[in-house]
């Protein structure tokens, strides 16, 4: 299999995902792997965010864009794991990682990947604050930086 | 029936998060749209938000797709996971 997506509440092990991904990659010289975190970049109190998913289609999208990443960047093994419901500030909230022949290969692999995420898979994410509740509105820079790709 | 799911701000918007009306009179998503706004007029300016985007048993399509009875369509904003 060399596509693995998963979408759950629990949190994943970094170690063991990059440890996968080395066990399958024998003939393969590079692993990048990429984790995003919830973080309160404005410093706004984030407390934390809340993770909203229409599941049966965010695991098509995911599919479709890991089928996609490995056909384009030739890539040995990919992994996308990406987490729903409420997640603190500094947990851990999307892993891609990547075997493959070369460096440039796994990161651009990385980079498309997570690029396509951010603007086609349905997550809706809610930050919950000291002062309320609100939704994050789409940034005009990640639409940007996915038609980079086309 | 045509299933009828929304999402994110759209669904807490609106506090409903799915529902089912009957495919009479339904062949494109933008009928799908029509029927919701007999049943729920005061819905007309949210889900006509340009912003707002349409999938049909998934996958993301535009007003003029079309539809039959069992299809899931859903409405939501645009997206913003990563």
């Amino acid at each position: 299999m060399p596509a693995k997506v998963r979408i759950q509440a629990n949190d994943f092990d970094v170690s063991a995902e990059y440890d996968a991904l080395k066990e399958v990659n024998t003939p393969y010289g590079a692993i990048a792997t990429f984790v995003g975190l919830v973080r309160d970049f404005d410093n706004r109190s984030l407390d934390a965010i809340e993770l909203e998913c229409y599941e049966s289609m965010a695991q098509k999208s995911l599919a479709a864009i890991a089928q996609k990443a490995l056909a384009r960047f030739g890539v040995n093994q990919l992994t996308i794991i990406h987490r729903t419901g409420r997640l603190a500030v500094n947990e851990q909230i999307v892993f891609v990682g990547v075997s493959s022949k070369h460096r440039r290969s796994a990161f651009d692999c990385v980079n498309f990947v997570m690029d396509l995420l951010k603007t086609e898979t349905p997550f809706w994410k809610k930050e919950i604050t000291a002062s309320g509740e609100h939704w994050v509105d789409m940034k005009e820079s990640d639409a940007a930086r996915r038609s980079l790709w086309e | 029936m045509i299933n009828i799911l929304f999402f994110g701000k759209l669904r807490e918007s609106l506090g409903v998060s799915s529902l089912a009306i009957e495919p009479d009179a339904v062949t494109h998503a933008i009928d799908v749209k029509s029927a919701i706004y007999q049943m729920h007029p005061e819905w007309q300016a949210l889900l006509d938000d340009p912003s707002t985007q349409i999938a049909i048993n998934q996958t993301l399509v535009s007003l003029d797709a079309p539809v039959e009875n069992g299809d899931e369509v859903a409405f939501f904003p645009p997206v913003t996971g990563g």
